[in-house]
């Protein structure tokens, strides 16, 4: 403390004594003088920058259990990678004695810059808590704003570790125009370069936006909340006692917001699980999926999967057991863990190349779609298609979930969103029909119908309108010997036949080789092309 | 609906079957050291029904192939695309999932004969293998039973009658009270005069199940009550006996085989010693303990008793066997055992099919003198249960990934089961039967390290851990064993592999070596790049490995697939393949070969690595990463004391308190039964208890069966 106290006060001082000799000798152009003292001010203000808001402030940051800004960029980028920029900017607010000197730090409270994660280039910014509380200034935005804008031109992705108190209250107008124009970065780089935010401290008010408009958001357990107004507010507004962490914790979000993709142990695991993560996503829109070598046999058998759907068809499994024993060496990224389980999504990779999975969970309200469902698993179909990855689906969908509940919250519009979503995505499109795909879900599943590109049905596959039971309770409405028409109808749609024979599905397939048919057929779609009509933009059912 | 549905279901079955092609993993079994000579000219059966589910289902199926038979399976619904299933010609569903409703349900078995019209039933063990009402019904159906006939079962069948029977043949007895125990204090009264410890066992009972010993008068009661209820689920009779519990014996077995004309042979015998509630972990044969002299003894007493009750079929009699080499006869069991496979080994021959022969009615192929010990056989059961609790409770769940060590030589698997199939809490946890074999104990034991090694498991709770420390413990290695091997070994629970200085070094130094190549390998991007990749280049690594609460700073180098690992100033090599999609890692460290596997590795650098068979976990951090971890907060685990949690899935078969009683501490609140044990779960604390809501029938992995108590 005592260090960095004298690092600042020689800082002080010496920039006066610079700005002095500046003046009285510049006429005298005097070189040699000058020189030597902007040497030493590069020096100091470095130093400065390096320590971010000082020792104090650093050691309360550890003290909450979290790193700082430049520790975290550390951790996530290769050693000797980073690469900053803007280090000696500074806030160029004046009021409330903002001005004064030892209220200036070089770089302010934001670190920028690009770097690599395993080799590949990344932007990035890191929000410092311990400057201002990371609080959001005009020149903090401005620097987002830089490496965002030469992402964009270089055709990399950004990640943003959000660690901010909100806005930069002495700046006003400034500080929500700073916010003002991330956003509209956020909205111009969607669909052009991945972007990714990790929330590692609070992210409140207006600053939730940008995560939100991100690809991803991901969360520290405990240490991290996102929430549009904290405790106190809506305290003194509805009345309601709430905590942090009930309000805008890891958990809330990624149980029952779904505002966040997934939430990690602390700021360690975080950063070292997104190294993990970014090696799945191509740098742009105009990078195929990534391939990284891969130890696992393309044409690997899974003799599991030939046992795994059981007999009865009221009886779950688990999609993530088919999901494990598909993909390269069972590793898959799963995004929304906790969130509207009924559908699985996430991403792994085949014989090394990045895909995306989207599977109904048998295990969780028997795989319906709901709304959450829905909006999950178009959103992420989204993501794969605006960034070339192959999405492959598996479906075991009994059908919409039926009730008020579903119906007022507006199920159809939101279904429609995974329905369009699987509509519009040109990227390599595999289906694998597992067991039951029903009635309209079953349409909307990547279906042939919606350009799948290459459908299959397992022996175990039912492609139906609906289960027997209740489809002969329609056509026989009244009439005795519902079971024999029930046998009847099993008999006639509860297997994949019907959909075979209209060529609705491409092949009936073993599942145990259910691997090695979808690496080869990714092989092939590779090269695939296709393009939707020309507009301006297409109007999904938001 | 619901039959028609499961009938639609086994269609499926059936028409899936005939795509899937059998490899050698497939069917479980390798033939190792036994041989089927299989005389075509011999007339046999045309059909066979096996009254039996996993491996000892398929164990029959694969001689019965060899021999031209077709085959039958039963299996019960959840069963119904298990191995033995696949296996068979023909399999008829005999009922719901429970074994009282299916492999036990006669009536349905006799429907499949009928059905698939079997000419005989082979029973394997277990289930209905000693049913002497099974064995009439077959032979009022002029159907026949691979077995001994209805006298044998049951003389033998019945502890006390056996007892008597044993000792009119001149087989040395245990001393102990014939006759049926009535009641919990007539056991205490017969305790006292046969003087402690005793031993309570179930008059109709087997495999350790309804088994007790006792210490004394208190015990006696509780013995009594918990044998006669699990005799009373798992065999339909509670009657019980006691007798002299003799301490620290040894379990040794002779095999027989009987025909119908009057003639015996013993096949030496089985050392079954290592034990865990009276049920069998590691088999053997021969015995370090027995010479020649007390091998024929024991042999020639064994061939007496089959004689006596006119044994014929294949048939095992038990022994336990005192320091002293006193031996005492213990039961006859009157089926193929469990262990049969290690006499196949060292004998050569194939017991089911002479089972098959001598239940058709021919003589005996062999003389005494024919029969040989070549060479060595050791067998581990490898269980699906959880070794860290009381050596073994039984766990369940899916075998995601399964892979037996069959391209190792003389090794054999004989398994009921494959990749994706369930270990449910209907039947046994037995994974399967490891059998290895050399010329002697030493080549043996060696290869059945490597086996367990090299045998992968994943999805469930397994005990290779306690498996691969029996093997190679001192004590096991120089033949000093009994059945109490495992409480002396461990008094306090098994925990593991205790590593040595020089063992954890390897493991730490594997743990940083595949770190490093998992990072390598992360930075290989394939094809036409737009953006290059710039790996950061680096031949050096300073790493952090923790392991127990242990940090150890490493410094790794690299030259191609060999890395050289600093730990303490000593240097490691390790170098192997690495790849990171294998379930082994087979490695040379320091010069020696050793087979790991890498049970986990997260992209936190939390590694897990099974290493002489127990799982190490471990965590490699970069050396910055490490450093900062001194900030992160520590995280307060969940305060589970007033959480009963059941040690497995399972079925409460009794709730011992009510709402509103004061329970103690250790005391009994409920008791589980799995896989027909039963365990008495008590309270950690003294409480009183609220209610009684949250207990299900039926506890399912993962366990979250609870009795929520307040404090008093």
């Amino acid at each position: 403390m005592d260090y960095i106290y004298q690092v600042r006060l020689t800082t002080h001082i010496s920039s006066a004594i610079g700005s002095l000799t500046h003046a009285l000798l510049q006429n005298a152009r005097c070189y040699s003088v000058s020189h030597l003292s902007v040497q030493e001010r590069i020096e100091q203000k470095r130093k400065a920058a390096l320590t971010g808001g000082g020792q104090l402030r650093i050691a309360a940051q550890h003290k909450r259990g979290k790193l700082t800004a430049r520790e975290r960029l550390e951790l996530l980028l290769d050693p000797d990678s980073f690469v900053e920029y803007d280090m000696f900017v500074e806030h160029r607010c004046s009021d409330f004695g903002m001005e004064a000197d030892h209220n200036k730090y070089p770089g302010d409270s934001v670190v920028t810059g690009q770097g690599r994660i395993n080799g590949r280039l990344v932007y990035v910014f890191s929000q410092d808590f311990t400057v201002f509380g990371g609080s959001l200034s005009g020149a903090h935005a401005q620097k987002i704003c830089k490496i965002m804008d030469q992402a964009m031109m270089v055709g990399a992705p950004v990640i943003g570790l959000n660690d901010s108190g909100g806005a930069r209250i002495q700046e006003g107008v400034e500080s929500l125009a700073g916010y003002a124009d991330i956003f509209l970065r956020n909205v111009m780089a969607s669909g052009v370069v991945p972007q990714i935010s990790l929330i590692m401290g609070p992210c409140a008010g207006g600053a939730v936006y940008s995560p939100a408009l991100t690809d991803f958001t991901f969360m520290v357990k405990d240490t991290s909340y996102l929430f549009i107004t904290g405790p106190d507010v809506v305290k003194s507004v509805t009345n309601e006692d709430v905590t942090q962490e009930e309000l805008g914790g890891a958990k809330t979000h990624t149980t029952v917001s779904g505002v966040a993709h997934r939430a990690f142990e602390n700021d360690i695991d975080a950063l070292l699980n997104l190294r993990n993560f970014f090696n799945f996503l191509p740098l742009s829109n105009k990078d195929p999926a990534p391939v990284t070598e891969c130890h696992d046999p393309r044409d690997r058998l899974v003799p599991g999967l030939d046992t795994i759907v059981p007999f009865e068809s009221t009886k779950a499994y688990d999609m993530l057991d088919i999901v494990h024993g598909i993909v390269d060496e069972r590793e898959f990224f799963e995004i929304m863990p906790n969130y509207a389980k009924n559908i699985v999504v996430g991403f792994a990779r085949m014989n090394g190349r990045t895909v995306g999975i989207v599977g109904n969970q048998p295990k969780v309200a028997s795989g319906c779609l709901d709304i959450n469902s829905s909006v999950k698993g178009a959103r992420f179909v989204r993501f794969c298609d605006a960034f070339n990855i192959p999405i492959i689906t598996f479906v075991d969908v009994p059908g919409f979930l039926p009730g008020t509940a579903q119906e007022y919250g507006g199920i159809i519009r939101h279904g429609a969103k995974l329905l369009y979503a699987f509509a519009e995505a040109t990227v390599p499109k595999i289906t694998v029909i597992t067991r039951k795909a029903y009635g309209g879900a079953y349409d909307v599943m990547s279906s042939k119908h919606l350009r799948g590109d290459v459908n299959y049905a397992w022996p175990s596959a039912e492609v139906a309108v609906m289960g027997a039971k209740g489809a002969v309770q329609i056509i026989f409405r009244g009439k005795e010997n519902q079971a024999e028409a029930e046998a009847e109808y099993v008999e006639k749609f509860a297997n994949p036949f019907p959909a075979a024979v209209r060529g609705f599905v491409d092949d009936i397939i073993q599942p145990s080789t259910t691997r090695k048919r979808i690496c080869r057929d990714l092989e092939v779609l590779a090269s695939k092309k296709q393009t939707n009509p020309w507009k301006k933009h297409a109007n999904i059912p938001l | 609906m619901a039959a028609y549905r499961s009938a639609a279901g086994f269609q499926r079955v059936l028409h899936a079957v005939k795509h899937v092609c059998f490899s050698k993993q497939r069917c479980g079994v390798i033939i190792c050291r036994y041989s089927t000579v299989y005389d075509p000219t011999e007339k046999t059966f045309d059909k066979i029904l096996i009254a039996n589910r996993g491996e000892i289902a398929c164990r029959v199926i694969k001689t019965c192939k060899k021999m031209g038979i077709k085959t039958v399976a039963v299996h019960s619904d959840v069963d119904s695309s298990a191995v033995h299933v696949k296996m068979a010609d023909e399999a008829v569903c005999v009922g719901p999932a429970p074994t009282n409703k299916s492999y036990l349900n006669m009536d349905a078995i006799m429907n499949a004969i009928k059905q698939t019209g079997a000419q005989a039933v082979h029973p394997g063990y277990g289930f209905l293998s000693e049913n002497k009402q099974f064995a009439k019904r077959l032979a009022a159906e002029g159907v026949s039973f691979i077995g001994p006939d209805t006298h044998a079962i049951q003389a033998m069948g019945d502890k006390i009658e056996s007892k008597l029977i044993a000792k009119a043949a001149k087989v040395n007895t245990i001393p102990g009270f014939d006759g049926v125990v009535k009641d919990a204090e007539e056991a205490v009264k017969i305790a006292g005069e046969i003087g402690y410890p005793v031993m309570i066992k179930a008059s109709a009972g087997g495999g350790g199940k309804g088994m007790r010993i006792a210490w004394n008068d208190e015990e006696t009661r509780e013995g009594f009550r918990f044998s006669s209820q699990e005799a009373a689920s798992s065999f339909g009779d509670d009657r019980l006996l006691i007798e002299k519990f003799i301490d620290n014996p040894r379990h040794i077995e002779i095999q027989v085989l009987a025909d119908k004309h009057g003639n015996a042979l013993w096949l030496n015998e089985r050392e079954c010693s290592i034990q865990r509630r009276n049920q069998k972990v590691v088999e053997e044969a021969p015995s370090t303990f027995l010479d020649p002299d007390t091998r024929r003894a024991m042999g020639e007493q064994a061939v007496s008793l089959a004689k006596a009750v006119k044994y014929s079929s294949a048939g095992t009699v038990e022994f336990l066997v005192d320091s002293k080499k006193n031996f005492y006869f213990l039961e006859m069991n009157t089926r193929l055992q469990v262990e049969h496979p290690i006499t196949e080994c060292i004998t050569g021959l194939d017991l089911v099919q002479q089972m098959i022969r001598i239940a058709m009615g021919y003589k005996l192929q062999h003389k005494q003198s024919d029969i040989p010990i070549n060479g060595w056989a050791i067998e581990s059961r490898v269980y699906a249960e959880d070794p860290y609790k009381s050596f073994g409770l039984p766990s369940i769940g899916r075998l995601s990934q399964y892979q037996e060590p069959l391209d190792l030589r003389n090794v054999r698997v004989d398994s009921g089961i494959e990749e994706g199939s369930d270990i449910s809490i209907y039947y046994d946890p037995m994974i399967s039967k490891l059998v290895t074999y050399g010329k002697t104990r030493e080549e043996a034991l060696k290869k059945m390290e490597e086996a367990l090694d090299n045998y992968v498991i994943r999805g469930v709770t397994h005990n290779i851990p306690l498996l691969r420390e029996i093997i190679v413990h001192p004590r096991f290695v120089s033949g000093d064993i009994s059945t109490k091997f495992l409480p002396e070994v461990y008094p306090d629970g098994f925990k593991g592999h205790m590593l040595t200085a020089g063992e954890r070094r390897e493991l730490l130094a594997t743990a940083a070596a595949l770190y490093v190549a998992a990072q390598l390998r992360s930075q290989k991007f394939l094809g036409d790049l737009r953006v290059s990749v710039v790996p950061a280049e680096s031949r050096q690594w300073e790493l952090c490995v923790e392991l127990d609460k242990g940090v150890h700073m490493l410094g790794v180098s690299r030259s191609g697939n060999n890395y050289t690992v600093e730990i303490d100033g000593e240097k490691v090599e390790v170098s192997g393949e690495w790849n990171l999609a294998s379930a082994l890692l087979p490695l040379t460290i320091n010069g020696k070969h050793r087979t790991l596997q890498c049970l986990l590795r997260t992209a936190a650098g939390e590694i897990t690595l099974q290493y002489l068979g127990t799982s190490f976990k471990l965590r490699v951090l970069s050396k910055l990463a490490a450093s900062l971890s001194k900030h992160m907060p520590e995280k307060v685990p969940e305060d589970t004391s007033s959480i009963l949690r059941s040690p497995m899935p399972g079925s409460v078969v009794a709730v011992s308190v009510k709402p509103g009683d004061n329970v103690a501490e250790g005391q009994e609140i409920c008791v589980i039964e799995a896989m027909k044990m039963q365990n008495s779960m008590t309270a950690a604390k003294a409480a009183k208890v609220s209610s009684l809501t949250h207990i299900h029938k039926l506890i399912h992995n993962p366990p979250r069966y609870s009795v929520h108590h307040k404090s008093i």
